[in-house]
C-alpha cells in the first residue's frame, strides 16, 4: 500500500491557521447564538475561511483558479470544522459543488469564483443521496430549456449563490448551474436537526440555467463529487468525534461525586478507552479515504464506503457518550454537546447511510448478500 | 543505506546460495552480516539501519528462496526477550544469547505469570535469594507458553519482600535445563497443552544471568510486555489477512450458508478488520524507528476482540459442520497455528487473545490512564512492603 496515512508539514500548518482563525471567531458560545437568530451561517467566518485564508480553493488545480493543493488538505479543514461545528457552507460549496464542477467543465468561470470563495454554491441533491445512486429525475427540462421540479433536503442551499442541479435533459443527463436570485427558483428553508448546517427545499418553475455537462459527462460529474463528499465528511466525523471525546476526557477528570474524580471509575474509563480506540481507527480511515480520492487511486470507492461505515456510527456514537457522561448538563441547551450530537446525526444520514455503505462495500469486496433467506 | 542494504544481502546470497546451503548454516550467515534484524548494533545480527528496512531484506531473502527462521516457534526470544536484553544486557549476554535466539536454535519462555499474579503481575512471589554471587529461585510460575521447548526463560522474581511489590523484583535469565525446572503441561479449551505449570525448586542462576540491576526488574519488565503487545498486534499485513480473510473465503465459497443476519455481521467486521489495518499501517507509518508505546496496547485490544468475534461468526456460518470438531487429542505443539486447523479451534483459541500479554481490561485501563490522562482508581497497595499485601 503506498497510501500515505499521516498529516504532512503543511497540512499542520494549515490545521493549526485554520484552528486559530476557528478560536478567534466560532466559539461554541457563538455558535449556540447564531443558532437561534435568523440567519443561522456566519458569512463573516466564511469570508475569513474560503477567501482570506483560500480554504475554498485548496483542491482547485491552479490553472481553474485554485490553491492547487489536493483533497488532503480539504479534509483537514473539514476535521477542524467538525471540531468546531462551524455554521459555514464547506461542505456543500466547497466539497460537493466545486467537486462537480471541476469535474464537469473545469474551465468555468464560475470555478475560479467559487475557489477564490468570492462565490458559494451548492449541489441541489438529497443530502442524504448515496454515491452510486441513479442519477436523480426530480428536475427536467423542458422544450424551452428551463427547469422544473422540486429537490428536496439539500445543504447549504439558502447559503448559495448558485445552484449545480442534475435535470433530467432532452439527451438524458444533464448538469445545469442555476443563479439563486433566477425567476421562479425557490429555496425554502427547513427546520433542520442539525442547527449548524440547515437544509432546504428547491423548487424550480421554469427556470433558466446554465448547461455544464450532458449524458455521461454529468453523470460522472455529480458521480464524483458524491464520492467524494462521502469520504471527506469522514474528515468532519473524525472532528466531530475528536472533540466529544476530549471534552469529555476533560469533564470526567475535573467532575467529583463519590468524593472521586468520575473518570477514576473503571466502569467509565473502559468506555472511553473503547471510544478512543474507534476514534484512532477513524482516523486512520478517514485519512485512507482523503489520500485515495486525492491521488485518483482506484481502491477509492472501497476507501470511502469503509470511511463511512466506520466514521458514520462512530461520531454519533461519540456524541451521545459526550451527552450521557456529562449527566444532566448534558441534556441542556446551553451546553454545547447537542449541536455535535444533532450534526453527528445528520452526517449519519448524509451521503448514504453506514448500512448503504456497507451494502455498498457487500458488492465492492465480493462478499454477497444471501439470494434468498 | 538502503542500497547498501540491498547489496550486503546479494553479497550474503552469492557466498550462500540458498540451493545447497544447511538451513541452520545460512540463517548464521544472515545474522552475521547482520542482516536478521537490521536496526539491531553491528556484531549483534544487525546494522543500526531504521527499523523499516528490514522489510527490504526480507523481500530480496524471501524472492531467493532463502530460508526463514520460524518466528512462530520462536516468537517470545524474537518479540520479548531479544528486544530486553538488547535494552538491559550485558556486552556478554547479548554476544552469548542473542545469535541463537534469532537463529532458533535456542527457544525462549516467559516466566512472568503465577497462580496469585496474573495481571496484578507485580504481587509476584517466586523469590530469589543471593548466595555467594548465585541467586537461588524457588516459586511456581503458571501458563508459560513453550515451556517445554524453552531453552532459556526470561524470569520476574522477588528478591526483596520488605518494599513495596514494584521495588523488590529483579530479572532474570533462567537455564531452562537447570534440575531445578519441571514443566508439567496444562491442558487448555482447545484441548491441547500450548502453555505449562513450571515449578521452580532451589534453581540456581548466576548472577552473571541477571538483567538490570538489583531491585529494579519491574522497569526491565515493562521493555518485555511492551514489546509482547505489539508483538501480538502490530504486524504489517495486507487487507483480510488473518481471521478475516479465513471466514470470507468460506463465504464466498459456501453460498449455500448465508443468511442476511450473518450478512449484516460479516460487513460490520470486515470494516472493523480493515479499520483496524489501516490504523496498525498509520502507527507503522508514526512510529518507524519509535518505541512501543501504548498504540501497541491498543491494537492488541482491537485485535482480539475481531479474532473473537469473526471466529465466532464462522462457526456459526458452517452451521451443522459448526457442530464438529477437528481433534480434541492431546498434543504439545511448538507454535499455535490458527490457520492450519478448523472452524472450532480457530474459535476457542481467539478465547486466548483477550487473555494472553495482558487482558483487555488492563490495556482499556492503560488507554484510559496512559493515553487519556484519566485518574487511576484510589489503591490501597501504595507504599505497603510486598510481605504484608493481603494474598
Ligand atoms: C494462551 C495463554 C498464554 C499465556 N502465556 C504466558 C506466558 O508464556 N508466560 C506468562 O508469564 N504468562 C502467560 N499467560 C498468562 C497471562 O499473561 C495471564 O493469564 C493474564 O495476565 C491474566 O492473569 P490471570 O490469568 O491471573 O487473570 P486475573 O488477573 O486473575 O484476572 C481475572 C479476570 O479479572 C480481570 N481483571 C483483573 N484485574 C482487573 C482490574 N484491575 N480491573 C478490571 N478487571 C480486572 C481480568 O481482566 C480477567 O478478566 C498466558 C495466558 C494465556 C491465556
Amino acid at each position: 500500500m503506498t497510501a500515505d496515512l499521516l498529516y504532512s508539514e503543511v497540512e499542520e500548518e494549515l490545521r493549526a491557521s485554520v484552528r486559530a482563525l476557528l478560536a478567534d471567531h466560532c466559539t461554541t458560545a457563538a455558535v449556540l447564538a447564531r443558532c437561534e437568530g435568523p440567519a443561522p451561517y456566519d458569512p463573516a467566518l466564511w469570508r475569513k475561511l474560503a477567501a482570506d485564508l483560500g480554504a475554498a480553493g485548496l483542491h482547485v488545480p491552479e490553472a481553474a483558479g485554485g490553491a492547487g493543493a489536493s483533497l488532503r488538505e480539504t479534509a483537514v479543514v473539514l476535521e477542524e470544522l467538525g471540531r468546531s461545528v462551524a455554521p459555514v457552507p464547506f461542505l456543500g460549496s466547497v466539497v460537493l459543488a466545486t467537486t462537480a464542477l471541476l469535474a464537469a467543465c473545469p474551465a468555468d468561470p464560475l470555478t475560479a469564483a467559487l475557489a477564490e470563495g468570492a462565490r458559494t454554491a451548492a449541489l441541489a441533491v438529497p443530502l442524504s443521496t448515496a454515491p452510486g445512486s441513479a442519477f436523480p429525475a426530480g428536475v427536467r427540462v423542458d422544450g424551452a430549456g428551463t427547469l422544473g421540479g422540486r429537490i428536496t433536503a439539500v445543504a447549504d442551499a439558502s447559503a448559495a449563490d448558485v445552484l449545480l442541479v442534475p435535470a433530467a435533459g432532452p439527451q438524458g443527463a444533464a448538469l445545469y448551474a442555476v443563479e439563486a436570485s433566477a425567476a421562479g427558483l425557490g429555496v425554502v428553508p427547513r427546520t433542520s436537526l442539525d442547527l449548524t448546517r440547515p437544509v432546504a427545499d428547491v423548487t424550480l418553475a421554469g427556470v433558466p440555467g446554465r448547461l455544464l455537462a450532458a449524458g455521461p459527462d454529468a453523470e460522472a460529474a455529480l458521480q464524483r463529487a458524491l464520492l467524494t463528499g462521502a469520504g471527506l465528511l469522514a474528515s468532519e466525523q473524525l472532528g466531530i468525534a475528536e472533540w466529544c471525546l476530549a471534552t469529555t476526557v476533560a469533564y470526567l477528570k475535573e467532575r467529583t461525586q463519590f468524593a472521586r474524580p468520575l473518570g477514576s471509575f473503571q466502569a467509565i474509563k473502559h468506555r472511553l478507552a473503547d471510544l478512543w480506540l474507534e476514534t484512532v481507527g477513524a482516523r486512520a480511515a478517514a485519512r485512507y479515504a482523503a489520500d485515495t480520492l486525492a491521488r485518483g487511486d482506484a481502491d477509492a470507492p472501497v476507501a470511502v464506503a469503509l470511511a463511512q461505515a466506520h466514521c458514520g456510527a462512530l461520531a454519533v456514537r461519540a456524541a451521545e457518550e459526550c451527552v450521557q457522561l456529562h449527566g444532566g448538563i448534558g441534556m441542556t441547551w446551553e451546553h454545547p454537546a447537542h449541536l455535535y450530537l444533532k450534526r453527528a446525526k445528520a452526517d449519519q444520514i448524509a451521503l448514504g447511510t453506514p448500512g448503504a455503505h456497507r451494502a455498498s462495500l457487500a458488492r465492492l469486496v465480493d462478499l454477497p448478500a444471501p439470494v434468498s433467506g | 543505506m538502503e542500497s547498501e542494504l540491498r547489496e550486503r544481502t546479494a553479497a550474503l546470497l552469492a557466498a550462500h546460495d540458498p540451493a545447497d546451503t544447511d538451513r541452520l548454516a545460512f540463517l548464521q550467515a544472515r545474522f552475521d552480516a547482520g542482516l536478521a534484524w537490521v536496526h539491531f548494533p553491528e556484531g549483534l545480527g544487525g546494522l543500526g539501519a531504521p527499523r523499516s528496512l528490514q522489510a527490504v531484506v526480507d523481500a530480496e531473502l524471501a524472492a531467493a528462496g532463502a530460508p526463514g527462521n520460524d518466528p512462530r516457534r520462536i516468537g517470545i526470544g524474537l518479540g520479548m526477550a531479544a528486544p530486553t536484553i538488547l535494552k538491559y544486557g550485558t556486552d556478554a549476554q547479548k554476544r552469548r544469547f542473542l545469535r541463537p535466539l534469532w537463529t532458533g536454535e535456542e527457544v525462549w519462555c516467559q516466566l512472568f505469570s503465577e497462580p496469585g499474579a496474573g495481571s496484578d503481575l507485580a504481587a509476584l512471589g517466586t523469590r530469589a535469594v543471593l548466595d555467594g554471587d548465585t541467586w537461588v529461585v524457588d516459586g511456581q510460575k503458571v501458563w508459560t507458553s513453550s515451556a517445554h521447548t524453552a531453552r532459556w526463560a526470561i524470569l520476574i522474581a522477588r528478591t526483596d519482600p520488605d518494599v513495596p511489590k514494584h521495588q523488590g523484583i529483579t530479572y532474570f535469565v533462567c537455564d531452562m535445563t537447570d534440575p531445578g525446572v519441571d514443566v508439567r503441561p496444562l491442558r487448555q479449551i482447545t484441548g491441547e497443552a500450548e502453555f505449562n505449570e513450571v515449578f521452580l525448586t532451589g534453581v540456581r542462576i548466576p548472577d552473571a544471568h541477571r538483567l538490570g540491576a538489583v531491585g529494579e526488574g519491574w522497569q526491565v519488565a515493562q521493555t518485555t510486555l511492551n514489546n509482547e503487545r505489539v508483538a501480538i498486534g502490530g504486524q504489517a499485513a495486507p487487507r483480510e489477512a488473518g481471521m478475516v480473510g479465513v471466514v470470507a473465503e468460506t463465504w464466498r465459497a459456501r453460498p449455500e450458508l448465508r443468511t442476511h443476519d450473518l450478512h449484516q455481521r460479516l460487513l460490520k467486521g470486515w470494516v472493523e478488520a480493515e479499520v483496524a489495518r489501516l490504523t496498525g499501517e498509520r502507527l507503522r507509518q508514526q512510529l518507524t524507528v519509535g518505541q512501543p508505546g501504548p498504540e501497541g496496547a491498543a491494537m492488541k485490544l482491537a485485535f482480539a476482540r475481531l479474532a473473537q468475534e469473526l471466529s465466532g461468526l464462522e462457526v456459526e456460518l458452517l452451521g451443522e459442520e459448526g457442530l464438529s470438531y477437528d481433534d480434541w487429542t492431546m498434543r504439545r505443539p511448538d507454535h499455535v497455528d490458527f490457520t492450519g486447523r478448523e472452524a472450532g479451534y480457530r474459535y476457542l483459541r481467539a478465547k486466548g487473545n483477550s487473555i494472553e500479554g495482558g487482558t483487555s481490561e488492563i490495556l482499556r485501563n492503560i488507554i484510559a490512564e496512559r493515553v487519556l490522562g484519566l485518574p487511576g482508581e484510589p489503591r490501597t497497595d501504595k507504599n505497603v512492603p510486598w510481605k504484608e499485601l493481603p494474598r
